[in-house]
């Protein structure tokens, strides 16, 4: 059974069609990845799951939740962490402060020290720099407080919006073992990625969006090898 | 020399409650809330009507004051979220001036509304400060006036404890940075500027209280020049900035303390204005504002 499944969703902004009837599923425990080019409408599907826009039409479920009605903080409470593009770093607070917002719908702050410590834990950089404001962390700390904070919150569905962008290779090589594991870990990702590399290499499944529809999809590896994909995201 | 410090003391610490409210209202929401000052106005008189209808008048009774100070925060936090809940939320994706002319008219309503119930009349405060006191290092320090400082810096600290200390505050920072990234983080933003409203209009009403046992007489447009000032006191702090109000506040009742004994007491508002102008024209951050260092 999926975790998470969206059926026909179509969502406008004023007259612009965004999403067109787009439908994908993500299984518990994959990582599923959505590939597509700038305004091919990946990060409007995260808003969408995250409760920042609403469907005109069309479903999103997870695990019985209906995203398309819950209130965005509900849907934070439940487990679906939404990373944002460009990370969104509090910029003059401190990597701790950042971490324990990720933890803001977290009661019991005993729960919140223990991911605290998992997190400085598996990204010993953040450990130390706790003190330091997070908008003088380089792309690549900020990147791991980003996934850092969703993590305090105790995801169950974890989404990423293009963790990768304007990293150095080496960095996002980093990201995605980070990614991959806590997918290891139980949590199910849905990442959405430009650098189709990158995420086909820890991908379970993988979506092609293109103006706001699935064009192709597949396991991880089948689209990359399918020639298609190959041409337009992986440069042959 | 020092009693001119003291009187700048009390005075400045009416400017830095009420220029909290307005420095936070700013930082969260990038309001400039001219209806705050008489938030002030409503304080005093929500002090002045709980009494008046007990039939007091003329105490001196420290703890009654300390009662009414209490009942005026809630009542103004509460008349605070209600305006924000009406007046400036369906605005909240609306151009920025709509909001702000929206807010010149709660203003208004707050201001004629209170006339209409009062009377155009000012009131005499019905709880006063005693005038007895102490001579202190050429000072003149009565008991009263201590309460009204420590009570100020109370609230202060409290305030500083909840912004920095608690999951509240923090989520009232992060909004200030993030409106959008706070959501993700799972935080409810409009109670949390409800929370905001309602912290910012209750120390505005202690001043507002304060102010009246202080100087003893309240009228409706009492919040108007004080609204002026408290901005001027945010704007020199540093607007957006808790401890840059703070600062502003107590400089700003310093100021004008020296300014009205060196150059008489009806060049007092110039006296501070001229600074809001200074500071607007020369340094428009403020003394602590926009420290700010970002790298991408």
């Amino acid at each position: 059974m999926s975790a998470l499944e969206v059926r026909d969703a179509d969502v406008y902004y004023g007259r612009v069609h965004a999403l067109r009837r787009l439908s994908f599923d993500v299984g518990e425990g994959e990582i599923v990845c959505l590939l597509g080019n700038n305004g091919a409408g990946k990060s409007t599907t995260m808003n969408m799951l995250s409760g920042l826009v609403r469907p005109r039409s069309g479903s999103a479920t997870w695990n019985g939740m209906d995203l398309t009605t819950a209130k965005p903080w509900n849907i934070v409470a439940d487990g679906l962490i939404h990373v944002p593009e460009g990370r969104r770093i509090f910029s003059t607070m401190t990597v701790h402060e950042n971490l324990l917002l990720g933890g803001y719908t977290v009661r019991d702050k005993r729960v919140v020290g223990e991911r605290l410590d998992r997190v400085y834990e598996t990204m010993p950089r953040l450990a130390e720099r706790r003190r330091q404001q997070g908008g003088t962390l380089s792309g690549g700390e900020q990147q791991m407080v980003a996934i850092g904070r969703a993590i305090v919150g105790g995801p169950r569905l974890l989404l990423l919006d293009e963790p990768s962008m304007g990293l150095a290779p080496l960095v996002v090589k980093q990201v995605m073992e980070i990614i991959a594991a806590v997918n290891a870990q139980g949590t199910t990702v849905l990442l959405v990625e430009q650098n189709a590399r990158a995420a086909l290499k820890i991908a379970h499944r993988a979506y092609v969006v293109e103006t706001g529809a699935v064009t192709l999809s597949g396991t991880a590896a089948e689209l990359a090898r399918d020639p298609r994909v190959v041409e337009a995201y992986l440069g042959a | 020399m020092m009693q001119l410090i003291w009187n700048g003391l009390i005075v400045g610490s009416f400017y830095a409650l009420v220029a909290l409210g307005y420095s936070m209202v700013y930082g969260i929401i990038k309001l400039l809330n001219f209806a705050h000052g008489d938030i002030y106005m409503l304080g005093a008189f929500v002090g002045f009507f709980t009494l008046s209808a007990f039939g007091i008048s003329n105490e001196t009774s420290i703890p009654l004051l300390l009662v009414i100070l209490l009942l005026s925060m809630v009542t103004t936090g509460l008349i605070g979220v209600g305006i924000e809940r009406v007046a400036y939320r369906p605005l909240r994706r609306s151009p920025r001036l709509a909001v702000l002319i929206t807010a010149i008219g709660v203003s208004f309503t707050l201001e004629y509304g209170v006339r209409q119930i009062f009377g155009p009349n000012p009131e005499a405060f019905p709880v006063r400060l005693e005038s007895r006191g102490v001579d202190l290092l050429g000072m003149r320090i009565t008991a009263s006036q201590i309460v009204l400082v420590v009570i100020a810096a109370g609230l202060m600290l409290v305030l500083a404890h909840i912004v920095e200390r608690t999951r509240e505050g923090r989520a009232m920072r992060a909004i200030a940075l993030d409106p959008q990234a706070a959501q993700l983080m799972g935080v409810n933003v409009n109670r949390v500027i409800s929370t905001v409203f309602f912290i910012g209009s209750s120390l505005a009403g202690a001043a507002g209280v304060m102010a009246g046992a202080y100087y003893g007489s309240i009228d409706f447009l009492m919040g108007f020049v004080i609204g002026l000032k408290a901005f001027t006191a945010a704007v020199i702090g540093g607007i957006g900035n808790l401890y840059g109000a703070m600062l502003g506040g107590v400089l700003l009742g310093m100021l004008e303390s020296f300014g009205s004994a060196w150059f008489g007491g009806e060049w007092r508002d110039v006296f501070a204005f001229a600074f809001l102008i200074l500071f607007l024209t020369f340094k428009p951050t403020g003394l602590l504002g926009a420290r700010v260092v970002e790298r991408m």
